[in-house]
């Protein structure tokens, strides 16, 4: 299990279009992906949950990776936040 | 004969008959089934159909209105693709015993209320694209063609309102305009017309009874006409003649050189506001970007945007333009651009104020955050940096000493950096009288001739009982300009102009018996400009 939290910079938060991007980075890896957010939790590849949580500019969020190559598939989600989010 | 007035979105002239747009109402009913399977294929048919439609609008989308604008449709797809969605899709369908139309108009609701329940005005605006997506299968399921038909006649649309997925699926031949109740001049569907060059109005009060009515537009002056009356209509289809040439003739200035008879070539760049105009800016076939105000940045954003926000906005307008040269203003707020999180003290006089330069010179925190992402994006394409308010040659050598520091952090840090040029705008009088010092600090001049008129007449724009005072040809701004110029060739580098004078055609042959090296207009001026210079001697 692998770990990682990160605030949103982005204006509008994980919004369509990056929510979009990130379900399809994180459907590459074979590993369950959770994203925890003001007491909210959903699964990283599926969009319509991960917008549910209306993740705004500012808020802290918690990602956790379980499966293969946990580690490394948490720096690259990592790298992606600090890129688009 | 009725006469509209509505807000112009777009210019142009359209005449044709007018076609009410309302929206498919896909009536679903709700029915027991046997067959759970089936409706499952169904269902799955239906979705692979509608995502197929999506990727199809996708790449139209982006050949007609640029890849930025496109992405909503990806974004419908992949919505489509959720589990979330398909899993309540499944579960209606067998818990249930009902059709697969019942199932996807369920789950498109409950998903499209709890999108509407959300806070954040953003999410709420969210449950827009989830009905967008379940209409769409559902058209498929019922039959209805969702593809907004809009017969064989090329027609005016008249709406209340209409969504992007509307708008680009239309098809262009057949349209000739758009008319809406709704929306505003920055909506997504304003930037499509004007992305697409359609002449667009919003703000018209819509009727269905003008369904099948001849109508004319007048996109240069927000008049829409109905039932037009014989002189009137001779009269738009006269205007409408010369534009339709107008155009034509422009196209064929596209990929050609800007060169006199003489052979004397020039360049002819574009100014931007935003990343949003860089489809006209491919479209009207620019050689490069000559001004693009980085402001928008910093007045789009509640707080100062971070090194990274603004790299990665730098980058995209340097890879879209793809080798050739953007040259990036750095901020230049202050004066009648304010923003709240700067804390500028009210100013007796804001134009000769603290604005531009003058913040980044003694606020360097800020001007580092700004330079260091112009640097890193400049390793992505062709960036140049422009300074603007300049008055002294100190300024510039303090400016050189902070760009040289960051450039050196840059490479101690191992990031990759461009061959950036670095020059300033002129646009004061003090940088004009000194452009032979000037000249040999910087690696080129812009003139921005807003400002050096401003300075020169001591003429407020603004105000309108100077106007009769006010000429925009002065001769004292011409020989300012005439003097940066020779002043430029003297120290051998280049000058522009990037001011509102750049796209005044009456003074494009000046500007060329001058030696100007580049003109920097709105992107719509270019090809105008681009049929001056080849008439030229």
């Amino acid at each position: 299990m692998a770990t990682f939290q990160y605030k949103i910079t982005d204006e509008v938060g994980i919004h369509a279009r990056p929510a979009g991007r990130l379900v399809k980075e994180a459907k590459q890896y074979d590993a369950e992906i959770t994203l925890k957010c003001n007491g909210k939790n959903a699964d990283v590849k599926k969009l319509m949950a991960l917008m549910s949580l209306g993740v705004r500019k500012d808020d802290v969020i918690a990602v956790t990776v379980v499966g293969k190559d946990d580690a490394a598939v948490a720096q690259k989600l990592e790298a992606f936040f600090k890129d688009n989010l | 004969m009725e006469k509209f007035n509505g807000k112009k979105i777009f210019s142009g002239i359209a005449i044709g008959k007018i076609k009410y747009y309302s929206k498919v109402q896909n009536q679903v009913v709700r029915k027991k089934i046997e067959d759970k399977e089936e409706e499952i294929r169904r269902y799955e048919a239906a979705k692979e159909q509608a995502i197929l439609q999506l990727r199809e609008l996708y790449q139209k989308a982006i050949k007609e209105v640029g890849e930025l604008n496109a992405e909503i449709f990806e974004v419908h797809a992949m919505m489509l693709e959720d589990d979330g969605f398909n899993d309540s899709v499944y579960n209606i369908i067998t818990s249930q015993e009902v059709n697969a139309e019942y199932a996807v108009g369920m789950t498109g609701d409950n998903f499209a209320e709890m999108f509407a329940n959300m806070e954040d005005d953003y999410f709420k605006a969210r449950s827009v694209d989830v009905k967008d997506i379940s209409e769409r299968v559902l058209s498929i399921l019922i039959g209805n063609s969702s593809d907004s038909e809009i017969g064989d006649e090329p027609v005016i649309i008249a709406a209340e309102d209409l969504t992007p997925s509307e708008t680009i699926q239309m098809d262009k031949s057949k349209l000739l305009a758009f008319v809406t109740k709704a929306g505003s001049s920055n909506s997504h569907t304003a930037i499509l017309a004007r992305t697409m060059g359609i002449p667009a109005l919003i703000g018209i009060d819509i009727q269905e009874e003008w369904n099948g009515k001849t109508g004319i537009i007048d996109g240069y002056t927000g008049i829409f006409i109905i039932d037009p009356d014989e002189a009137t209509l001779e009269e738009y289809q006269g205007e409408k003649k010369q534009e339709i040439k107008k155009k034509e003739l422009l196209q064929t200035l596209k990929g050609k050189e800007n060169v006199t008879k003489s052979g004397q070539k020039i360049s002819l760049y574009a100014n931007i506001g935003s990343i949003s105009d860089l489809a006209m800016v491919l479209q009207n076939d620019a050689g490069g970007i000559g001004l693009f105000r980085s402001e928008f940045l910093y007045l789009e954003s509640d707080d100062f945007p971070t090194e990274d926000e603004q790299f990665i906005e730098y980058r995209k307008v340097a890879e879209t333009m793809a080798g050739k040269k953007v040259i990036i203003r750095t901020l230049d707020i202050g004066a009648d651009k304010q923003v709240d999180y700067f804390r500028l003290d009210k100013e007796e006089n804001p134009a000769m104020g603290y604005r531009a330069i003058r913040i980044c010179l003694t606020r360097q925190e800020i001007f580092k955050t700004q330079l260091r992402a112009l640097f890193r994006a400049s390793a992505y394409g062709n960036i140049a940096i422009m300074y603007p308010m300049i008055i002294s040659v100190d300024e510039v050598r303090q400016i050189k000493q902070i760009s040289k520091e960051v450039k050196e952090e840059l490479k101690a840090a191992g990031i990759e950096i461009g061959n950036v040029e670095e020059g300033i705008m002129i646009e004061t009088p003090a940088a004009a009288v000194i452009s032979d010092l000037l000249a040999e600090e910087a690696d080129f001049f812009s003139i921005g001739t807003n400002d050096l008129t401003q300075y020169t007449l001591a003429i407020d724009r603004q105000n309108a009982k100077l106007d009769s005072f006010y000429n925009a040809h002065h001769e004292a701004v011409l020989r300012l300009i005439k003097m940066v110029v020779d002043n430029a060739h003297k120290a051998g580098i280049w000058a522009g102009i990037c001011g509102e004078l750049g796209a005044d055609t009456e003074l494009t042959e000046t500007f060329l018996k001058m030696g100007v090296d580049e003109l920097s207009v709105s992107p719509g001026c270019i090809l105008p400009i681009r049929q001056i210079i080849r008439e030229a001697e």
